[in-house]
């Protein structure tokens, strides 16, 4: 089931399209924020929201790599592998933070606290090495420097 | 030297305010477009500004606003910023985005007047968090002051402008694929024609244009063709923001006229390239752009230059290789990432991307064969332009065509000595 508030959220966005359907990827982000990712009850409850199916609305959540359809940690690292920063050495980065945490790509630590994703382009390529904590931009990485960031994320 | 776009951006990384902007003559080219000039009069004047888009495809951006029909005012048109920046190597709409929004809102006011379009949405990829708050806070301002919604300026025109964050994916940054994704669609790219001009965001005209592209409308708008003109080294008009990034000494943004030549923009702003590193090639704008080499830099960085000398100007942001990098592992990285990246639509490209990323990979462990050659050969022309839905694919070979053409003897060590020769193991 939805939650109210959650059924609010997706009718004020609603409102902004002149089809239902059209406010799809906007419920999908409001079931995350609310609960870290996007199970499939409430994919099914988006569909008879909006008036698709449930194969529609699963098709759009699984087309969008931004859109986790399993649980994530309660922080989630992306780490840029592209070519800047590939030349720039991510993979040291990346080498050092799946040692410290002992998990690799697309896995989440034990205690849920962590989950580790590569990602595109950051778009930080004059500061490379990149990568992203949540919100929050990190460049000019070097190994050295990742016991300080992850300290921040609990 | 004139930097109109860059202007007011600051070095604090704060953005530049309403009434900032406003002190520094913002929105003067808006009530001008708004109160004053007929849309075909707006888009005659972008037109001989010769302003070329800067999403990376260079059409002319007035000559696109004029195959939109604005003879109906109750058709609802729409205008779009393509924010989606997800170019590898490419990071130049950021700093508009983050650093100066209502440039962008005052381009995108002015377009909507030049093609009758009430609505608008800025679409932005989901990393550039600072961004999205930037862009929300400045059409919070813009509103209030009455210059998006009902009656802007006091006149009878009415525009209303959205911000779309989206939730990834690089295919977004196709103008249809954007639409759909706006629609709340999977991003897969539309055929075409129609072209968006005719039928886009719910089938109605809509064109969708790059950020940085908006961004010259006010300067054009407010100083005229001659002096837009004026400020490129080409006949392409205006300046551009150009980018480097890779083992340079001082990778950075720099706004430069166009047509500045590879040779100024690597060792004039970047620095050349660190100590201890050495030359190989460059991609001049973004991971989709064929190689240059030391040949091609007296190339002006300008559409029809770059295009002479075998690839595109693209973003206008390099990417720089230097000789402790193994080309073929650079090109795997970019093919990964196409790869990775293909919506899935069209065949050629869904299962050819992953079979050139499995070669190339194949080649860099060292157990590649002569024959791959043949087979990453063959890919270049089969995910060619003309065989695939959009030009993804097609982006995709660039690196790699041009990679077979200059560092091919590269390849073939990796195949005689059974090892990549850069991996000291």
């Amino acid at each position: 089931m939805l939650t109210e508030h959650e059924i609010k959220e997706i009718e004020k966005e609603i409102a902004l399209y002149p089809v239902k359907s059209a406010a799809c990827i906007e419920a999908l982000k409001i079931v995350q924020q609310h609960r870290g990712w996007v199970p499939d009850e409430q994919i099914k409850d988006i569909a008879e929201l909006l008036d698709m199916s449930y194969e529609e609305v699963d098709g759009v959540a699984t087309f969008y790599n931004m859109i986790f359809r399993k649980p994530v940690g309660r922080n989630v690292i992306y780490v840029c592998n592209s070519v800047t920063c590939y030349m720039m050495g991510y993979e040291s980065i990346y080498q050092t933070l799946s040692k410290k945490l002992g998990i690799k790509w697309g896995e989440t630590t034990p205690d849920g606290r962590f989950t580790l994703l590569p990602n595109p382009c950051l778009g930080d390529c004059d500061h490379a090495p990149a990568m992203m904590v949540n919100h929050d931009h990190y460049n000019r990485l070097t190994p050295e420097k990742l016991d300080e960031i992850l300290e921040k994320y609990k | 030297m004139e930097k109109p776009l860059t202007q007011n951006i600051k070095s604090d990384g704060s953005y530049c305010t309403l009434d900032e902007y406003r002190r520094n003559g913002g929105y003067e080219a808006a009530r001008k477009a708004v109160l004053e000039m007929e849309p075909q009069q707006i888009t005659q004047t972008v037109k001989d500004a010769n302003l070329l888009g800067r999403g990376g495809a260079g059409f002319n951006t007035g000559m696109k606003w004029s195959f939109v029909d604005i003879s109906d005012p109750n058709v609802q048109r729409y205008v779009i910023a393509n924010g989606d920046e997800m170019e590898p190597g490419t990071f130049k709409d950021r700093m508009l985005l983050e650093g100066d929004p209502h440039q962008l809102i005052e381009g995108m006011i002015i377009a909507a007047k030049a093609l009758q379009a009430t609505k608008g949405y800025i679409f932005v990829r989901w990393a550039y968090k600072k961004a999205h708050r930037v862009i929300q806070q400045a059409l919070d301002e813009a509103y209030q002051a009455g210059m998006l919604g009902n009656n802007i300026f006091g006149s009878n025109f009415s525009f209303e402008l959205h911000l779309h964050t989206s939730v990834g994916r690089y295919i977004c940054g196709e103008e249809t694929a954007l639409i759909n994704s706006l629609e709340g669609k999977r991003a897969n790219p539309r055929a075409k024609p129609p072209f968006p001009q005719i039928s886009g965001l719910f089938g109605k005209p809509t064109i969708v244009n790059n950020v940085e592209t908006y961004c010259n409308i006010p300067h054009i708008i407010k100083h005229g063709p001659v002096w837009y003109k004026s400020l490129s080294r080409s006949s392409e008009g205006g300046t551009k923001l150009y980018g480097v990034s890779g083992r340079v000494k001082n990778p950075g943004l720099w706004e430069l006229p166009l047509g500045v030549t590879i040779r100024e923009l690597l060792f004039d702003y970047a620095g050349g390239m660190q100590d201890g590193y050495k030359f190989r090639g460059l991609l001049p704008g973004g991971a989709s752009t064929d190689f240059l080499v030391e040949e091609h830099l007296d190339t002006p960085m300008d559409f029809a230059s770059v295009a002479k000398a075998g690839s595109r100007l693209g973003t206008g942001t390099m990417i720089v290789m230097d000789d402790q990098t193994c080309p073929v592992a650079f090109v795997h990285n970019l093919i990964r990432f196409f790869a990775n990246e293909s919506c899935g639509w069209c065949t050629p490209c869904r299962e050819g991307l992953p079979w050139v990323e499995k070669v190339l990979e194949k080649i860099e462990r060292g157990e590649g064969t002569e024959k791959d050659i043949d087979i990453l050969r063959f890919h270049t022309k089969y995910l060619g332009p003309g065989n695939t839905f959009c030009a993804l694919a097609p982006g995709a070979m660039e690196p790699l065509q041009s990679a077979l053409k200059y560092f091919i003897d590269d390849f073939y060590r990796h195949i005689h000595e059974k090892k990549c020769p850069w991996k000291h193991e």
